[in-house]
């Protein structure tokens, strides 16, 4: 898709100065997907690091990539950015030897030079790239060079990080810029009915200024912590219209097909079609349940804006720069080409959060305050209630066996929509998807999304088994008029899918009296999936019988059944306070041919960890009055002193092409808890968090 | 009367108002960007300081505490051997995503060090259990740590 549209190698490398620069439009969010660039560019042409550099990512300049989600960067970026470098290799060793002679095969790339054996001929191969025509096209069908020992570049920006110097967008400091705070309602359906003038005033007279549009207010000025103070007392002097307070509906009980807009699902892809029966008599029935649950950056949204009056020239940690410039554009009646953003890094966001909503509240207040840099910065508390949540989600499973195997698998998965991000659409599906519009004085209803119908997207990602059983019924069940705004968060429906089947297969296996490793590879055709169980097989074996006290949990998945393939294996330990202590972990993965190892390794235990921290810890929660996990006691979150010893062993797949892995580990790892708390407890916990309360109540129902 | 704050063996006159969190005065009036705002609520560990050589939470106590203390941010960490060790050792093990908790951990990781050489492995959790990182960095972070232990 990304070559397609971008079919230039000038698209994707420019020489500049003496660099070779690389344009993409895909972010770094702490995937290191800019290393992995840097890497495919230094492997294919040999060049030093200091002679790469990354362009930044920025409206009208870069690549349009759309948004960097769904574990792509690797294959979309990368693949251009390979066949771009590749294109060029050739075409500077062609230039090469129009110049000095030879045949292409006489000629080397070698520390930055196009070099010939034997001679001292040495041309500098970013001279030679700034001979090329503009216009000269990729050729997608040249091979990769790739070298027998690979560069390995450190993490881009690690040196910084480590001594205080990597900036993020929180850090900007321009000449002239004002801080800003939003003062937030007390939940969604709530408008304001009045600000006490005083406190206006009292902001006023100390240089800040309040920006009010409709139920959108928020306080700018020079010093941030004044602008911190006086958010709060204005906080306190706003009269708002609680609507009849925030919806305490009981979200699971919701989650039903009644409710539902129904789709049958076949090979991962909704149909328009009747659903079919469900299974009669069935071996298995078991119904799993995930609740809403929240990016929690580390770092709450923001963004910096500046109004020329005529131009927005944004920054933001945002995932898509450029739909999100159509959404503010649309919605503020400009232009596209009069709004600029580039993205600055932010904390590691894990999807959907609030950083567009934060990038459009940026630029209402640079618009009442124009000629003025605006670094708005959502509060902890603003981040914790306000951003989109992922979705609740429950997956009823039934399955019928025969002769000690899965004859038939029924998994039904119930969930509001994924897709919250302002992408453009009918409807000003973008201006809808942005929170404030909902609060402006020409406030917008919430937009309501259409089906998704592609293929493992939203809550259907992995919903089909990726083992051969003779017959899967598989349903999705779209539900509406839920209280929260949700979107798209890691994994998307993938982690409560695949919890679902990974604890039914483990139930399943010990109801056919069989190993549950050797139970899923009795109904796995894929070679590729049977090697990662071998081996994490052979690893358990390696490690020796479980220690006393724990308990061992297994689950297998390979992420949109075509992208990385994982299986984890889970000692844990159930503690006497019913509180689940992680002891050691092992990760198996398959990618394909891996760029760059390290960074692949901490992706997967990266996943491993948040959605440990999922699987035990978070939950969003809320009353009539709004939210109330809104901090971090409140929506407690695994901390350091429950991390397992991990080992992570990468197949080496070079063979294949790269696949995305960001999102690989975690549907398993939730499976793989959930299965060691059962061998550890003997309690099977089907709805999340896995905390001490929920071990209590499973005891007692027991 | 004018506040001053000794930071990284520098002294200071602070304009800011008394009252201010430390960690507004660090970044926004000594420009100091390193020391990061997590959640102002001394929850998460984004902020954290040596003071003294302890680790502190700068994000709630007001600057005027922390007069005539010696204050440590991340930026004169390496001027000690252990504060080297430990950024090297972050380096070396990759022990970082997004980056934005990091700041923090080093700081928290050069005081455990300073005060144990050698720490065990639930030493070092528990010395690290204030910091949040959400990007799951936790293993490479621990495993930084015994290698700037051992190393």
């Amino acid at each position: 898709m990304s070559l397609d549209a971008y079919p230039l190698v000038s698209d994707w490398l420019t020489p500049e100065a003496d660099r070779l620069l690389i344009h993409t439009g895909k972010v770094d969010i702490g995937q290191r997907i800019s290393t992995a660039l840097v890497r495919i560019v230094q492997e294919e042409l040999a060049l030093p690091l200091s002679q790469v550099a990354i362009a930044p990512v920025r409206t009208g300049h870069a690549p349009d990539e759309g948004i960097t989600s769904g574990s792509n960067s690797v294959e979309q970026s990368g693949r251009a950015v390979a066949s771009a470098a590749a294109t060029l290799r050739a075409r500077v060793v062609a230039l090469a030897v129009e110049q000095q002679g030879g045949d292409a095969a006489d000629w080397v790339l070698e520390d930055g030079f196009v070099h010939r054996p034997c001679t001292n001929i040495r041309l500098s191969l970013i001279d030679l790239a700034r001979d090329l025509p503009p216009d000269l096209p990729i050729d997608p069908d040249l091979p990769r060079h790739i070298p027998e020992q690979p560069p390995k570049p450190d993490m881009r920006g690690i040196t910084e990080m480590v001594t205080g110097r990597f900036t993020f967008l929180h850090d900007l400091d321009l000449p002239g810029m004002w801080h800003a705070r939003r003062i937030s309602p007390p939940h969604a359906k709530a408008t304001l009915q009045e600000i006490d003038r005083a406190a206006i005033d009292k902001a006023e007279a100390k240089g800040m200024k309040v920006v009010r549009d409709g139920s959108f207010i928020a306080v700018a000025g020079p010093r941030e912590w004044d602008v911190v103070k006086a958010a709060r007392s204005l906080g306190l002097a706003c009269t708002w219209d609680l609507g009849g307070g925030f919806p305490e509906t009981d979200v699971f009980a919701h989650l039903s097909a009644e409710n539902a807009e129904r789709f049958p699902v076949v090979d991962g892809t909704p149909q328009t079609a009747p659903v079919p029966a469900p299974l009669d008599a069935p071996d298995l029935s078991a119904r799993f349940e995930r609740p809403y649950q929240m990016h929690g950056a580390l770092a709450p949204s923001a963004a910096l804006a500046e109004w020329t009056g005529e131009r927005l020239i944004l920054k933001s940690h945002s995932q898509g720069i450029y739909p999100l410039r159509e959404a503010i554009a649309d919605s503020l009646g400009l232009s596209a080409d009069q709004v600029e953003i580039t993205h600055v890094p932010g904390s590691g966001c894990y999807g959907h959060n609030g950083a567009d909503d934060a990038a459009f509240e940026a630029a209402l207040i640079a618009m009442a305050q124009p000629n003025t840099p605006i670094l708005l910065k959502w509060s902890r508390e603003d981040e914790h209630a306000w951003e989109p949540f992922a979705p609740a989600m429950a997956v009823q499973v039934d399955v019928k066996l025969a002769d000690g195997r899965i004859a038939a698998f029924s998994a039904e998965a119930h969930s509001d929509t994924h897709r919250g991000r302002p992408r453009p659409g009918p409807n000003r599906a973008g201006p809808a998807k942005l929170l404030a519009n909902r609060f402006r004085a020409e406030a917008m209803d919430p937009y309501v999304s259409p089906p998704n119908m592609g293929t493992h997207a939203g809550m259907h990602r992995n919903l089909d088994p990726i083992y051969a059983f003779p017959e899967k019924r598989l349903v999705k069940n779209l539900v509406r008029g839920l209280p929260h705004r949700t979107s798209a968060m890691r994994c998307l429906g993938a982690v409560t899918n695949v919890f679902a089947i990974e604890c039914s297969m483990d139930d399943l296996a010990t109801q056919c009296g069989m190993d549950p490793i050797a139970f899923r590879q009795a109904h796995l055709t894929d070679p590729r999936a049977s090697a990662v169980l071998q081996e994490l097989a052979r690893r358990l074996q390696d490690r020796g019988p479980k220690p006393d006290g724990t308990g061992r949990g297994i689950a297998y998945a390979q992420y949109k059944n075509a992208m990385t393939r994982v299986g984890i294996a889970v000692d844990v330990i159930v503690t006497d306070a019913a509180e689940v202590r992680l002891d050691h972990a092992i990760i198996v993965a398959d990618s394909g041919r891996v760029v760059d190892p390290d960074g692949l390794k901490a992706q997967l235990e990266g996943g491993f960890m948040q959605a440990a921290s999922w699987a035990l810890c978070e939950e969003v929660t809320w009353d009539r009055d709004g939210i109330t996990s809104r901090d971090w006691d409140s929506y407690p979150v695994l901390r350091f002193d429950n991390v397992p010893v991990m080992d992570v062993v990468i197949l080496e797949g070079q063979d294949h092409p790269s696949v995305g892995a960001g999102e690989a580990s975690p549907g398993p790892t939730v499976a793989a808890i959930a299965n060691a708390i059962h061998d550890a407890a003997g309690l099977r916990l089907r709805r999340m968090p896995f905390n001490a309360d929920a071990l209590t109540q499973a005891a007692l129902e027991m | 009367m004018t506040l001053s704050l000794t930071i990284n063996g520098t002294r200071y006159d602070i304009a800011s108002d008394p009252d201010t969190p430390l960690v507004f005065v660090l970044r926004d009036e000594l420009k100091l960007k390193g020391t990061k705002l997590g959640c102002g609520l001394e929850q998460c560990g984004a902020c954290a300081v040596m003071v003294d050589g302890k680790v502190v939470l700068s994000c709630v106590s007001p600057v005027e505490v922390f007069e005539s203390q010696e204050i440590t941010t991340i930026e004169g960490i390496a001027d000690t051997e252990i504060g080297q060790r430990v950024q090297q050792a972050f380096v070396a093990e990759t022990a970082a995503q997004c980056g934005y908790c990091t700041s923090g951990l080093v700081v928290a990781a050069a005081a455990l060090l300073s005060d144990d050489p050698a720490p065990d492995s639930d030493a070092t959790k528990e010395a690290l259990t204030p910091h949040l990182c959400r990007c799951g960095s936790h293993p490479r972070v621990l495993r930084a740590i015994e290698r700037a232990a051992t190393t």
